[in-house]
């Protein structure tokens, strides 16, 4: 096919990492991203500070740094910790956890900014005759704020997506063997690196263009009571 | 013990005064880096988002591929594709182009240009779209030639609508060129790993660059603020 020398399977064991680290994370951006949102919009001060403080500080740092940061000082925290309840041998990080824990982080903050937009259009109206009617917190949120703030939530939603699926290339640096990795070490013995990097970026194209027709789908799917389509 | 001996016992600040000359070669160097891109990629941007714009689908379509590709792709995989990529197709010792790509730094500055190239004719594209018709008829009716309208309507109408998007490509772009400290590069993020291999002292030398990057980005949106305020104000409400 492109000349693969038998590193076809590598690759596409490598590509179902990053399809698991990119899904794992995006889980948890959308869940810190929707409690951040709550946070920002609470009418308790110090949570909105903490909302703030997250979201200004994660998206003034490269997310590189952060994982360095996450993986290197994670590593350290945890063998000072063990060796403190008297733990002996060296702990080493998982890379998955570490790399799957800091995009989730990072893309938290995008994540609650996209939220925080989407539960402002809601009309407020609604949930207030959700609490007449007698429903909890929970319910309100499920059944009235989230099918309708979805909708306003998905571009941005989608954007962030994007941007996080690109991002996961970063987990190569901190040794997860995604498809990137795999490729540095199927051009190392085969000294072609243009073939598997260019390889790498086509299997990227692939996620990408999926997600585009995904996300159109899904916007229609949540447009459905506003648009004019039969 | 209060909490500033805490501090002073758990972090090692001695290390980041110890190296402060050599984070500030890196903040050099990252701004550099970044600065020089953007202003190659925006030069880039602009005529590749007129053909982008074209009615003629084999002129169009080479630009939508382009786009697609740098943004479809992380840039950590486009910047190895140039640095360790391009010794497949030309000996790296043998002529000045390879000299060229043997360079880690001039490698960087190919792989951060098309990239940022690629978003920013997507986002001068997106605004000249917007461009309303009644300006463009309006130059028309002056007897402006095609060239007259885009250089004095077109082009300036769309870069002020550009300039929000274009701020957060800049961020973007910044904190994208962390990944030069990976090839070698002696960046913020560079220098930043050096300190904590050389000290194994993980906080000290990562928080420390993520203030850096803090600040710049601080200083790049401050920036666009100002532009925003003095190119905008007619989109502002009278107060």
């Amino acid at each position: 096919m492109l000349g693969l020398h038998g590193y076809e399977a590598s690759l596409v064991s490598g590509a179902w990492v990053t399809l698991q680290v990119a899904l794992s994370s995006l889980f948890i951006s959308v869940v810190l991203g929707i409690l951040t949102a709550l946070a920002k919009l609470s009418k308790a001060t110090p949570l909105r500070v903490i909302g703030t403080l997250y979201t200004t500080v994660i998206r003034g740092i490269p997310d590189l740094v952060l994982m360095l940061l996450i993986f290197y000082g994670g590593q350290m925290l945890v063998n000072v910790i063990a060796e403190s309840v008297g733990y002996e041998e060296y702990i080493d990080v998982n890379p998955f956890i570490a790399g799957v824990l800091t995009i989730g982080f990072i893309f938290g903050a995008y994540m609650a900014e996209t939220f925080r937009g989407a539960i402002m259009a809601v009309d407020q109206g609604q949930l207030e005759a959700g609490k007449a009617y007698g429903m909890t917190p929970w319910l309100i949120f499920r059944r009235i704020l989230f099918p309708q703030m979805m909708r306003h939530a998905l571009p941005g939603f989608g954007n962030n997506w994007l941007v996080l699926l690109k991002t996961t290339a970063l987990v190569a640096i901190i040794g997860l063997e995604d498809m990137v990795r795999k490729a540095q070490l199927a051009s190392g013995s085969t000294q072609e690196p243009f073939t598997f990097y260019f390889a790498v970026c086509l299997i990227f194209l692939l996620y990408t263009t999926v997600s585009i027709l995904l996300l159109n789908w899904a916007e229609r799917h949540f447009s459905a009571s506003v648009s004019r389509e039969a | 013990m209060d909490f500033k001996e805490v501090i002073l016992q758990y972090v090692d600040y001695k290390v980041i005064l110890d190296n402060l000359p050599m984070y500030f070669d890196g903040l050099v160097m990252t701004v550099q880096l970044v600065f020089i891109s953007l202003v190659i990629g925006l030069c880039m941007a602009v005529p590749l988002a007129v053909l982008r714009l074209s009615k003629n689908r084999w002129v169009a379509w080479p630009v939508w591929l382009y786009t697609y590709f740098f943004r479809g792709t992380p840039l950590l995989v486009q910047l190895f594709l140039i640095y360790y990529g391009m010794g497949q197709f030309i000996d790296l010792n043998a002529s000045s182009i390879g000299a060229f790509f043997k360079d880690a730094y001039y490698c960087a500055l190919v792989a951060f240009t098309l990239n940022t190239a690629a978003y920013t004719t997507e986002i001068i594209r997106g605004a000249m779209k917007e461009t309303p018709r009644g300006e463009i008829e309006a130059a028309k009716a002056y007897g402006m030639s095609y060239f007259q309208t885009f250089y004095r309507i077109i082009l300036p109408s769309a870069f002020r609508r550009a300039l929000p998007a274009y701020c957060n490509e800049v961020v973007f772009m910044l904190h994208g060129s962390a990944i030069a400290g990976v090839v070698t590069i002696m960046d913020i993020t560079g220098v930043a790993r050096v300190v904590y291999s050389r000290f194994y002292t993980p906080f000290e030398a990562f928080i420390f660059a993520g203030l850096l990057y803090m600040m710049l980005t601080f200083l790049i949106v401050w920036a666009f603020k100002q532009l925003e305020h003095r190119w905008l104000a007619h989109l502002r409400p009278r107060s």
